[in-house]
């Protein structure tokens, strides 16, 4: 048996909540809708599921969502730290538990109020003060007033454009893609609201240089996968949506949100992420046709195309330029919107995204016909993850 | 001021420092490498035998923002806040004040002094160098 997780694995079914500023239910209520509806999505039942999979951020056990869904028994739960970049790990601990036999059915939810309940994109003292070594690590920027996930990645940003001549317009290419991809997804928050670069110049500064418009919404909604072994999907009735890769990445000197004491700073760590999808399945950039982009800021997709191999360093601007990004450009990015567009469910409906591209049933097409892999990855600034999803095992 | 550092026994000779209006930065006792923020470990050498050096308390911006959304408890918006190269070849967060937000940019000098909250803690803030 070959030492690999490519094409072992795959996402089965997808569910999800509505997205919402106020859901008016619990946010363990968000989890158990989006469960029961990715199982009804492949038509398993809930006591086919014995695994769970979540962030450490999610506030609902995995048994508590297994009491609620009436799952009897689990033979494997797991959670990942670090925000918005556990949400490909979670599918990657699946795929890993599926293909090895520890478990069956594993679900991976996500399930918040992040907009009518607990907000991340206000200054938190609960983050400054864990009592862990992420608390201790926040005495270095919270008490000083560096504490908005916001502020934390305008600091980057700032640096990016002194070293590669990069502007704020360079970085609105990003939110007048995903809100143009937005407009036509009726499950968008933004569905029929699309931007201008002008609308983003002129959007109130948030922290200099971040406008508005260049940061994510904040969402209220819930979103869940069902992983199976890739043999068992094909018993399925939606076309399965193969691991062709996974991998998680954390670089030198990391930290969370706050990586500052590097040379150059930056998100090396999806340097090892992108590396470690190349290495697994073999594929290059020039095989994504293309890509989901955590782009809760928007400075970090310009990065993120540099460190996942699309362009070279400090190319971003140029490559996402003239429309590249959009449909029917090189590389289409986030054609559900994104989190700037259509939610901020943490990452997991880009996920959902790919998987829907890879079924062929994205508001926003485009075609895997020759080039049969979507490549996605989860929370930047962040030890973070990704995955490459395929038509073909 | 916005929170409270969380204070632990890897960083304690740091915010005593901070009372005493010195910025210290830890150095290993082993190898001499200095390193902010702190640990119990060095990640040069693996020594866990550690001290400090005063720092000069002089800088150069490496990187800035300013920030005007959310509030942040007890701050009067906007803030200015910086990543500082020290002179002593270390880089760490700091808050610039009594300076207007379009005067900050990358390779301004900065100073440090010390904000003193109460009779427990004192915060590190920046100014421009004088010439």
């Amino acid at each position: 048996m070959s030492r690999t997780l490519s094409g072992k694995a795959a996402i089965a079914g997808i569910g999800a909540t509505e997205f919402s500023k106020a859901s008016g239910r619990s946010e363990l209520q968000l989890s158990v809708e989006a469960t029961q509806a990715a199982l009804s999505d492949c038509g398993l039942a809930v006591c086919d599921v014995d695994g769970l999979v979540t962030f450490t951020m999610d506030t609902s056990s995995e048994i508590a969502l297994a009491r609620e869904l009436g799952v009897p028994e689990l033979r494997f739960f797991s959670r990942i730290n670090y925000g918005g970049g556990a949400a490909c790990a979670t599918v990657q601990q699946a795929a890993m538990a599926v293909a090895t036999g520890v478990a069956d059915v594993v679900v991976a939810y996500r399930g918040f109020n992040e907009r009518s309940g607990n907000r991340f994109g206000q200054y938190s003292a609960g983050v400054a003060q864990q009592v862990n070594t992420n608390g201790l690590d926040n005495a270095w920027t919270y008490p000083f007033g560096l504490g908005t996930p916001a502020a934390t990645v305008a600091m980057q940003a700032r640096r990016y454009m002194h070293t590669y001549g990069a502007t704020s317009a360079d970085f609105g290419a990003v939110a007048v893609a995903d809100r143009r991809h937005a407009a036509s997804n009726p499950n968008a928050f933004f569905y029929d609201k699309p931007i201008t670069i002008e609308d983003h110049q002129a959007s109130k500064m948030i922290v200099e240089p971040l406008h508005l418009l260049d940061c994510c919404q904040e969402s209220d909604g819930g979103q869940a996968f069902v992983i199976v072994s890739a043999e068992r999907a094909r018993d399925l009735p939606q076309p399965p949506a193969y691991v062709t890769a996974a991998a998680q990445g954390s670089g030198p000197d990391q930290f969370v949100m706050t990586s500052y004491y590097r040379d150059d700073i930056g998100i090396p760590e999806m340097g090892v992420v992108g590396r470690e999808l190349w290495r697994q399945s073999g594929l290059t950039p020039d095989d994504m046709p293309m890509a989901v982009l955590y782009d809760h800021f928007t400075p970090y997709v310009l990065m993120q195309l540099e460190e996942l191999g699309f362009c070279g360093r400090g190319e971003a601007p140029g490559f996402v330029a003239d429309g590249a990004i959009e449909v029917g450009g090189r590389l289409p990015l986030n054609t559900h919107g994104g989190q700037l567009g259509e939610a901020y469910i943490h990452g997991m409906n880009g996920i959902a995204e790919a998987v829907r591209q890879v079924r062929g049933t994205s508001v926003n097409p485009v075609s895997l016909d020759d080039r049969p892999h979507v490549l996605v990855t989860a929370g930047t600034g962040v030890p973070t993850s990704g995955l490459i999803l395929g038509r073909e095992a | 001021m916005a929170v409270r550092p969380m204070v632990g026994l890897d960083s304690t000779y740091f915010w005593e420092g901070t009372l005493a209006d010195q910025l210290r930065l830890q150095r290993c006792n082993n190898c001499g490498a200095l390193r902010h923020p702190p640990g119990p470990a060095c990640p040069d050498c693996g020594a866990l035998d550690r001290g400090f050096v005063v720092a000069a308390g002089t800088g150069t911006v490496f990187s800035f923002v300013v920030h005007r959304h959310p509030p942040i408890p007890d701050k009067e918006l906007p803030i200015l806040l910086a990543l500082i190269d020290l002179d002593e070849g270390v880089r760490m967060v700091g808050e610039v004040v009594d300076l207007a937000p379009e005067e900050l940019r990358i390779g301004l000098r900065l100073q440090v002094g010390f904000n003193r909250i109460d009779d427990e803690l004192a915060l590190p803030v920046w100014r421009k160098a004088e010439a």
